[in-house]
């Protein structure tokens, strides 16, 4: 907040901004007498971009704040360590968005102003909102592992955002000679896709059998039990024989100690000399939110989970990973999804009616092998006491005595969904 | 300041805590298209919904949902909705 003077800040600098961004060819200038307010979107992810989306589809002046000019998804990068999929093909772009006349500014939020509703960019600027939506995702517990910085993260990727991270990880697995160690620390609940390290487990797999058959997965857990294990385990056993090794926190899995140098991985029992060691640190709602203390002295942001409103500052409204939403995991879906809710709500407030009663889906699809799909699914509602609860009787997990053919058309439906969730968001 | 904020949110939060009853047709609606894409226009390997008369989607649904129909992932979802919901959502995308 430091950076720029927001004192003077008003819906002339929103203007003055929007034509900035309207000269340097960012998407039209929408019609802002016809609006009920503007919305200022930080973060161009899962919940970003489908705010942005919906919000322009009701009506309201969106003005979506992205430090990134292309977005590369999480869902389907494991895909890529997979050897299955390029980066291009899970990097998308922002001009759908400027198209439905969101206005996209590229640059990065450093402070947020509730007193006087502005946000400060890098760039100078500050941009003035009658409701603010943050969608950020997370950020890292860095030191937590002793020894895990972000220096360490460049011997030893995370690849828990997705882009520069994913690409160095497939280049270590490309340049690891055959009979080597995979070793993939997974973290404790919650973070950021309960099923991603299982999944990523699996695709590594699936590319180190076509490729280096002798070669090991050690997934070291930080947990006792995880996401559609009894799937994952008996997909394990049929795709991969024993080349996936999974070590629970009872076992001494949990990764305590680094050393980037030396390529060593200390559990709480033993010490592990690997060939590529994928560290998935423990999260937090990203650090942005700090700055209006959104916390509130926790890692992530406590929300009314009617409307996603900050119970710390009203005005703000959080989604996606950053938020504590009830029952909904932290996946790309549930932030798709809370993220119509949440606009319909907005647009509600600001034409002064009450905000729509919710309604939410998650379904997070796993890819085993290519044509092995599995998913675990359920629908979300609120309960009495205002928290976002699983509808009971529905969802649950891929029946466990499925045949290949129903294996590989959950493959195929996971593909379908990433095109039609990416086309929600970006299309 | 911030006990006040937060004093002041409580009572914004009381005006707004009480939502309409029954779950509004477009939120129900708004969570398929994270599979069937945005108005059920997919653009992939999930079947299109978008174009289907309403009756026709409603009867859909009520398979998934009684398991009279094989599915993947549709007999999970359909539990979660009521009848009166089915026929809203039904309405909805027939209404496009
Ligand atoms: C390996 C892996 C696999 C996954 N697979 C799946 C899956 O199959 N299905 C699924 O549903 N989910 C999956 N997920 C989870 C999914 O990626 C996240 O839950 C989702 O991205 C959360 O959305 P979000 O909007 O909260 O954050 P994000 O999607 O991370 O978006 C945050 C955006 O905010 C921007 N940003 C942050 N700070 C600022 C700032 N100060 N100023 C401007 N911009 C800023 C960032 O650049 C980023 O673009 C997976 C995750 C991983 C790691
Ligand atoms: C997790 C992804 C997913 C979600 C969410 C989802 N669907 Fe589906 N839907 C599918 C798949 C996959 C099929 C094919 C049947 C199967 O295998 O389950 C399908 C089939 C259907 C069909 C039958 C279409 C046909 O031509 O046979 C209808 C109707 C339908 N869905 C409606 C809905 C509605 C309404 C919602 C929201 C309440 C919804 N779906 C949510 C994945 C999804």
């Amino acid at each position: 907040m430091a950076r720029t003077s927001s004192s003077g800040s008003s819906r002339r600098d929103v203007l003055k901004l929007a034509g900035l961004a309207t000269a340097a060819g960012f998407g039209v200038r929408p019609a802002f007498s016809q609006s009920p307010g503007h919305v200022v979107v930080v973060g161009g992810g899962f919940g970003g971009a489908t705010a942005a989306k919906y919000l322009r589809r009701a009506g309201v002046d969106v003005t979506l704040i992205e430090t990134n000019a292309t977005f590369a998804t999480c869902p389907f990068s494991n895909t890529v360590l997979g050897g299955i999929n390029e980066i291009d093909a899970i990097t998308h772009g922002y001009d759908g968005l400027a198209a439905h006349g969101v206005q996209v500014v590229p640059d990065t939020v450093t402070g947020i102003n509730a007193a006087n509703k502005s946000v400060s960019l890098q760039g100078g600027t500050a941009v003035s909102y009658d409701r603010l939506i943050l969608s950020p995702g997370i950020d890292f517990k860095w030191g937590e592992i002793e020894g895990y910085d972000e220096a360490a993260a460049e011997v030893m990727p995370h690849a828990w955002k997705a882009g520069a991270q994913t690409e160095l990880l497939r280049r270590q697995l490309i340049a690891m000679d055959d009979g080597g160690v995979v070793a993939i620390a997974a973290p404790g609940n919650p973070f950021r896709c309960p099923p991603g390290p299982y999944e990523r487990a699996s695709l590594i797999a699936h590319y180190l059998k076509t490729h280096k058959p002798a070669s090991k997965v050690l997934i070291l857990d930080s947990k006792d039990s995880f996401s559609k294990q009894g799937l994952f385990q008996a997909g394990w056993a049929e795709l991969y024989g024993d080349m996936i090794e999974w070590v629970p926190f009872s076992s001494g899995g949990n990764v305590a100690r680094v050393d980037p140098a030396t390529m060593t991985v200390y559990t709480d029992f033993d010490t592990h000399v690997v060939n590529v060691a994928n560290i998935i640190p423990a999260q937090r709602s990203n650090r942005l939110v700090d700055t209006a203390d959104l916390a509130n002295g926790g890692d992530w942001c406590p929300i009314n989970q009617l409307t996603f409103e900050s119970t710390v500052q009203p005005g703000i409204h959080i989604l996606g990973d950053a938020s504590i939403a009830g029952a909904m995991p932290k996946s790309g879906f549930s932030a798709n999804a809370q993220a119509k809710v949440c606009a319909a709500a907005i647009a509600a407030l600001l034409r002064g009616d009450e905000p729509p009663s919710p309604s939410f889906i998650n379904t997070c699809y796993s890819l085993v092998g290519p044509d092995y799909g599995i998913s675990v699914a359920a629908v979300y509602r609120l309960n009495a006491e205002g928290a976002i609860a699983g509808v009971e009787g529905a969802g649950g997990v891929s029946p466990g005595d499925a045949n290949a053919e129903f294996r590989k058309m959950e493959a195929e439906y996971a593909r379908g969904w990433y095109a039609s969730i990416t086309s929600d968001m970006f299309g | 300041m911030r006990a006040l904020l937060i004093s002041i949110f409580g009572m914004c939060m009381l005006a707004t805590a009480a939502a309409a009853d029954e779950t509004a047709p477009a939120n129900l609606a708004n969570a398929c298209a994270g599979c069937h894409g945005t108005d059920g226009k997919s653009p992939g390997q999930i079947p299109m919904i978008a174009g289907m008369a309403a009756a026709d989607l409603a009867a859909e649904l009520r398979q998934f949902k009684n398991d009279q129909k094989a599915a993947t992932v549709m007999n999970r979802i359909a539990k979660g909705y009521t009848e009166a919901e089915i026929d809203a959502i039904a309405n909805y995308f027939g209404g496009m």
